[in-house]
């Protein structure tokens, strides 16, 4: 099976131990996961703000560079949402058939990583160990979009050490939504403040979820609030190990606080 | 006596920043939307076959939407059959014309009111008051609003904005202007507020020779209108007054009566979180020696051919007017419906509104944008209306108006730009290389470490301002997946991170 990393935008850009994480987690199952170099981003932050032609060369590029592939995988229920049910309105937009016939292709064989995991590769122990107490909260996409249900909390059930609490309203949403957060800034930091406050109630030290947008809406609201509860993607969590564990210190060091620009 | 005007509204987000900062409006909202929310919830889950239930309810509105012309006009042809005057009108000011005519023409200076919808949208108080006839809101909460000199923020709920001690204050304040006062040792119980309201619009009712009604339902076969509603006031209203005239939009019509089988089960749990709806009136034109000797039907378009030949709007249509997607709907819950500018809020609010009239002005034109695309609305829609998909389409539709613009918005040159990095994975590298050199000055700068010890970004400039006024944002990694990808030959060789 040839199994493709789509990184997203992102991940690529902000979150890169997001993908690392995932390379990480798939190779320890076996999965020989290539990164198609060609990639950039879903399309979907043009489309969901209403730019429809500009998403056509995004869109040209992403089944152009995941072309061939058995599966696509992706840490992001939003873009795995985005590469199922928008490629296509995007592809009929513009009118070529060619495009059409590409996303057709691409569409199916596009997985959020839960997905991947359970669905395609039948595991729910993916051998993580993980000593924290840990809430998740369910992004809409992944939820609403794709109908990933429970597969995320039986993947995190199943990792060593982990106390995992139930988050209240889990099924609300941060508030995050692409461009709403810019564009509705005041909605949306009231409904996100309302998300960090369930969170807070919780009294976990982590809050996981498998969209990096929405956790750096909610971890952006917790971290001003001082709240002492920091935003990983489930793809960190699975991927930790009792090594890793061991000798893990945050984050990289050209991405740490007051750390030497070298 | 006037009430407000959603005229002049300005755009969602200064209209939202506006409500949330009204603490006593958050917290009755929070409130009542939670208890719909919650009793809707319930009675929902008690129905098997909920699903099978909302696929026959989109079948029904899509199957009279599909060929609407020949069931409007064997709708009509029923009508008439049955003894009632059909009028077509095209918009709003052919509506509230008919109207005020036909209440002109019996010689009376007010009409006792049905809550509508349809009345609402078209203004038709305003109307007739300018014609010097006083509409009266019979409805509970409409007449609180109207009282109030208010507008109304919820499809069901008018005064859901409102809360009891509000009320009373209401009451005490305006009702003795309009009619029997209320009584002096009024309290803010539920039971002692409805029973003022209640010897208050039973003058009105008694009085009335003129009663406006919408329709929840107009049934083709049978020329059968149908109004669904919970307090009986709908229902003084439709059988006791000499005259009715009944504002029906289009899209209200079924085929058959059996039609009306998947519908009035699935209303009422939607909408009031009730296993049966307690008050359903239906009647098929004149029935002579009971109720009503005379019965208009104004059938009203006021967009909704617009709206129709909207390939992916036009299942808009299909609503039923239950208001589920905003009781779940968390813009709605916290900015409350005054900030969408219209008697249509929230989600099927932010949909109809640009559908019946375009996207012209700023104000319809900011409703697309009102949703955090989070998909709650759809999951509850009775008649499975992707209201996500449809607000991608109208957000399209938007853009698409401005594609003509000379100057273009900030936003367009954005995208564009985006685009233009997003279609080369070449340029995207250099992109993200730029941002990694740019994050190697902010966290020299930085001030803020993020839990976990990652590097904040400082606060930022211009649009960016919009997201660090509230929210730490992580400072870029010097290095992006994809360079170390390739860095490191796919990790293969990843002897710790830089």
């Amino acid at each position: 099976m040839r199994v493709a990393l789509q990184v997203t935008c992102v991940n690529d850009a902000m979150f890169p131990d997001t993908g690392k994480a995932v390379v990480r987690l798939l190779r320890r199952l076996g999965v020989d996961v290539d990164f198609p170099r060609a990639q950039t981003c879903c399309g979907q932050p043009m489309v969901n703000t209403g730019y429809l032609d500009e998403a056509v060369p995004v869109v040209r590029t992403f089944v152009d560079a995941f072309a061939g592939y058995d599966a696509i995988v992706t840490p992001s229920g939003s873009c795995a949402g985005s590469a199922r049910h928008q490629h296509a309105i995007v592809a009929e937009r513009s009118g070529d058939r060619a495009l059409a016939a590409a996303v057709a292709e691409t569409a199916p064989k596009t997985y959020e990583l839960s997905e991947f995991l359970v669905d395609v590769l039948g595991v729910t122990d993916v051998g993580a160990y993980f000593p924290h107490r840990v809430t998740y909260h369910p992004t809409c996409h992944s939820l609403r979009m794709l109908g990933v249900g429970e597969r995320p909390q039986r993947l995190l059930e199943a990792v060593r050490g982990i106390t995992l609490v139930d988050l209240p309203e889990a099924t609300e949403c941060c508030g995050f939504g692409g461009t709403f957060a810019l564009k509705n800034a005041d909605t949306s930091v009231a409904m996100g403040a309302d998300k960090a406050r369930h969170v807070r109630d919780t009294g976990a030290e982590v809050l996981v979820a498998g969209d990096n947008s929405c956790l750096m809406h909610i971890g952006g609201m917790l971290s001003r609030q001082r709240a002492g509860v920091r935003v990983m993607h489930l793809a960190e969590i699975l991927a930790s190990t009792a090594e890793s564990e061991s000798h893990s210190s945050g984050p990289a060091v050209g991405e740490r606080a007051g750390g030497p620009a070298t | 006596m006037s009430g407000g005007t959603f005229v002049g509204m300005p755009a969602f987000p200064t209209a939202a920043r506006e409500a949330l900062g009204d603490t006593q409006l958050r917290s009755n909202l929070a409130h009542a939307t939670r208890t719909i929310r919650d009793k809707r919830a319930a009675v929902v889950a008690e129905v098997e076959d909920w699903e099978d239930l909302r696929l026959a309810g989109a079948g029904v509105k899509e199957a009279a939407l599909r060929d609407l012309a020949t069931h409007l006009e064997t709708l009509e042809a029923s009508l008439v059959r049955a003894g009632a005057t059909v009028h077509w009108a095209r918009d709003a000011e052919e509506a509230c014309a008919i109207v005020a005519r036909l209440a002109h023409a019996h010689g009376v200076d007010e009409v006792v009111k049905v809550k509508s919808m349809a009345t609402m949208e078209i203004g038709l108080n305003e109307a007739l008051e300018a014609e010097g006839i006083a509409a009266w809101e019979t409805d509970l909460a409409e007449m609180i609003v109207q009282l109030g000199d208010d507008l109304p923020s919820h499809i069901l709920v008018p005064a859901i904005h409102r809360n009891r001690a509000e009320i009373r204050e209401i009451f005490m304040r305006r009702m003795g202007d309009v009619g029997r006062p209320a009584p002096d040792d009024l309290t803010d119980e539920p039971v002692v507020l409805a029973a003022a309201a209640r010897a208050h619009l039973r003058e009105k009712f008694l009085r009335a020779k003129v009663a406006v009604s919408g329709a929840n339902f107009a049934v083709a076969d049978t020329g059968t209108l149908v109004v669904v509603e919970s307090e009986g006031n709908g229902r003084m209203c439709l059988t006791l007054p000499d005259v009715l005239i009944s504002v029906v939009g289009i899209e209200k019509v079924v085929a058959t009566w059996s039609d009306l089988d998947p519908m009035l089960r699935l209303l009422p749990r939607s909408s009031t979180g009730e296993r049966m709806n307690p008050y359903t009136s239906t009647w098929s034109g004149v029935t002579p020696g009971d109720g009503p000797q005379e019965v208009h039907v104004v059938l009203l378009d006021n967009g909704r051919t617009r709206a129709l030949a909207d390939d992916v709007g036009r299942q808009a249509l299909r609503c039923i007017r239950c208001s589920a997607c905003l009781n779940v709907c968390p813009v709605y819950e916290r900015t409350g419906g005054h900030a969408y500018g219209s008697v249509y809020p929230g989600p099927i609010g932010a949909i109809l509104n640009p559908l019946l009239r375009g996207v012209s002005d700023e104000q319809t034109a900011s409703l697309p944008y009102a949703s955090s695309l989070c998909g709650a609305c759809f999951e509850v829609c009775p008649v499975r209306i992707d209201i996500p998909s449809v607000l991608v389409d109208q957000r399209a539709a938007v853009v698409d108006s401005h594609r003509g613009d000379r100057v273009p918005k900030a936003e367009a040159v954005a995208m564009k730009a985006a685009a233009w990095a997003f279609s080369d994975s070449r340029r995207l590298a250099w992109a993200e290389k730029a941002s990694g050199l740019g994050g190697r000055v902010l966290r020299r700068f930085g001030r803020t470490t993020l839990p976990g010890g990652r590097a904040a970004a400082g606060r930022l400039p211009g649009p960016g301002a919009g997201w660090t006024g509230a929210r730490d944002l992580p400072a870029p990694p010097e290095e992006s997946f994809r360079a170390w990808w390739d860095r490191t030959d796919g990790g293969q060789n990843d002897r710790g991170t830089r």
